[in-house]
């Protein structure tokens, strides 16, 4: 199907490629082979498997969520990725990613991290895997997600601040790429989103489609169907590719991808690239990114450090122009509500990326029909942002 | 015959080797950089490359990124670089090539960059996170317009890959000295010369080499072997180092000289 595979150089129409330094083309190439290898052998994928099982805690409930449905008055099922160790999705991808890379006779990992969750996930697989890890991580975020940071160093791994541009997770990546370049025959660059050059867009998505797998032989055997609606936040896009992408070829759910939408998107304070972006190249692929009228590249604004990001995968960008997804943006303030509703009537303190799904529901609600089924993609958990709520509750603290 | 052409064409008359000198356009502004230009000219540059500034400049190590950055502040734009350059054309005739990320120039248009470009008297477009696997819209309108197209070979570049970047290649090749980002190194690797001469095999074009070349000694050495010498960060770190100097445009001219003679005589 023309929608699932990109070209061999990783083009959905004409959005990725990969748009590097030549430099980096050879490592590409070599990724992309020992990618290829790894996934026909049997050995890899049941060592995987085995570690998603025993290690992270898949397969993650599907949780129908009771008193939020009564409450928004639509079945909402939430898919508990804030459950897996290390508490995000993002472990599904760096399991991957580094057993790949162990395969590969790689000395070294580096990563990005913007809510550090992604950083956290790494640091957890390299301790697992003896591998040495430095993670870069903007100034700002290193600020306001203190938690991760420290998490990070007690496993072992080192946190690059990085002080150029925005400070944010844009900037580590930049600063991930430039390590990457001058280091590149022993070290792995571990991506932690859909986003960067081919094949990092195919790989993380694929490493993460086991949310959506898993959620769709769950809903069969709770509800005996399909859901209606599929809905995951955004940042770089990859809990909601990994969500989504089982579900591309089932044309009547639809697949709802929420951004942030910060402080309003007519402030310019944002991170909705999908919704608000135009197109361009950032991070070696073609996509939507946020810039000015010069194509330099915008700085966003996020509440919630993950999606604070001002480009997105691919992948993306070409399931938005066939029209196959749909995207919103969800403000700050609304997802800060959604945070403490499901605190409430869940018992659930949900990351505040996850809030922004979170809150698409509690908004949209008047729009569904009496039976829809909702499945929402909880992709982390809170803990992490506890001094960011507290800070926005009692904003004097400072 | 284009000014790369000739320029290359009238060296190797001369029996010499080209320097070909490095700046960001509007570092510290662009009157400023209208006044290095002509003073590089001036000092013996053969070929000038204006770096575009970008606010992501992942190929470029600290100096050339706060370069970029101080070029920003000024609100400096492809537009106003346009406009600079056809300035300089009424001065003179040394090869002016750009050195930009892709998405300046891809948000710009690529069509209308290249025809704009050749109208200013530009000569020719490298672009560092473009290989030529994803260069085809830019070739296309580059062949037409005659702008030409320079791309890098790394020293992680294999065979298959060399020929790939010989062929898209106009005016020169641009052979990258070591893996890494731009800025001043001590030494560069011996076997870089050897890279070079394989390169040469490859290719009629000639072979320039650039990214870490810092001092009199290393411009002197790559020079014996290579037909061009790129230098970057060692002219944007003097540029740096004396931003609110009167001297600044001498100081340049200064190690410019330097630099010519050392890899002239090469
Ligand atoms: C819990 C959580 N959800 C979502 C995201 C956003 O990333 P992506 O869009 O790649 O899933 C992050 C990123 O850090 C995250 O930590």
């Amino acid at each position: 199907m023309k929608n699932i595979s990109p070209d061999t150089q990783g083009h959905w129409g004409k959005f990725g490629g990969k748009f590097v330094s030549e430099t980096l083309m050879c490592a590409l190439e070599e990724l992309s082979s020992a990618y290829n290898e790894a996934i026909k052998d049997k050995n890899f994928k049941q060592d995987l498997n085995n570690c998603l099982k025993q290690y992270a805690g898949r397969p993650t409930p599907l949780y129908y969520a009771e008193r939020f449905s009564k409450k928004t008055g639509v079945r909402v099922y939430l898919k508990r990725e804030d459950l897996l160790h290390t508490g995000a999705h993002k472990i599904n991808n760096t399991i991957g990613q580094a057993f790949l890379a162990k395969r590969m006779g790689k000395k070294r990992l580096i990563a990005e991290t913007g809510a550090g969750q992604h950083g956290v996930a790494t640091a957890t697989v390299a301790a697992l895997l003896g591998m040495p890890c430095d993670v870069y991580m903007g100034e700002d975020d290193i600020k306001r997600q203190k938690l991760n940071v420290f998490k990070m160093k007690l496993l072992g791994t080192k946190v690059i601040p990085v002080k150029t541009g925005s400070k944010t997770l844009k900037d580590a990546i930049n600063e991930a790429l430039r390590d990457w370049v001058t280091n590149v025959k022993t070290t792995y660059y571990l991506l932690g989103s859909v986003v960067g050059p081919h094949p990092y867009p195919v790989i993380v998505r694929d490493f993460q489609s086991v949310i959506g797998e898993e959620t769709k032989r769950q809903i069969r055997k709770l509800e005996g169907r399909l859901p209606d609606y599929v809905v995951a936040c955004v940042g770089g896009g990859s809990n909601s590719m990994g969500m989504f992408y089982p579900f591309i070829k089932e044309r009547k759910v639809k697949l709802i991808g929420v951004e942030a939408g910060g402080l309003g998107l007519a402030s310019g304070k944002h991170g909705a690239s999908l919704c608000k972006g135009t197109e361009g190249v950032l991070h070696g692929a073609r996509t939507y990114i946020l810039q000015d009228k010069d194509g330099q590249i915008a700085s966003t604004h996020s509440v919630a450090p993950g999606l604070d990001y001002s480009g997105v995968g691919p992948e993306h960008a070409h399931l938005k122009q066939t029209g196959r997804t749909s995207y919103y943006t969800v403000k700050d303030k609304d997802a800060m509500d959604a945070f403490f509703m499901l605190s409430h009537l869940e018992g659930i303190l949900p990351a505040l990326e996850s809030s922004h799904a979170i809150a698409w529901v509690k908004n949209f609600a008047i729009n569904f029909k009496k039976n829809d089924l909702v499945v929402v993609n909880l992709s982390g958990r809170g803990d992490k942002d506890v001094d960011i709520v507290e800070d926005y509750i009692n904003p004097v603290r400072n | 015959m284009n000014r790369i052409e000739s320029k290359w064409k009238e060296l190797k008359k001369k029996g010499l080797k080209a320097f070909i000198a490095f700046i960001t356009a509007g570092d510290p502004c662009l009157e400023d950089t209208y006044k290095i230009v002509l003073e590089m000219e001036r000092q013996g540059a053969d070929i000038i490359e204006l770096g575009i500034p970008f606010s992501d400049p992942i190929a470029d190590g600290p100096v050339i990124q706060a370069s970029s950055n101080r070029a920003l502040e000024k609100r400096t734009n492809l537009n106003k670089i346009l406009l600079l350059v056809k300035d300089l054309r009424k001065k003179t005739d040394i090869p002016i090539v750009f050195l930009s990320y892709y998405n300046p120039i891809f948000h710009y248009g690529i069509e209308k960059f290249v025809e704009d470009a050749v109208k200013s008297g530009v000569d020719g477009v490298i672009v560092a996170d473009l290989p030529p696997e994803e260069a085809k819209e830019i070739k296309i309108f580059s062949s037409k317009k005659g702008l030409d197209t320079i791309f890098l070979a790394a020293p992680t570049s294999l065979k298959e890959r060399l020929h790939k970047i010989a062929e898209a290649s106009t005016g020169f090749i641009y052979c990258v000295s070591v893996a890494g980002v731009t800025g001043a190194r001590n030494s560069l690797a011996q076997s870089l010369k050897r890279r070079v001469v394989d390169i040469k095999k490859l290719t009629d074009r000639p072979v320039a080499v650039g990214f870490g070349i810092s001092n009199i000694q290393t411009a002197k050495w790559v020079a014996s072997f290579a037909d061009g010498v790129i230098v970057g960060s060692a002219i944007v770190k003097v540029i740096q180092d004396n931003l609110e100097k009167k001297d600044l445009i001498s100081k340049v001219g200064k190690l410019v000289k330097d630099l010519a003679s050392a890899i002239h005589k090469a």
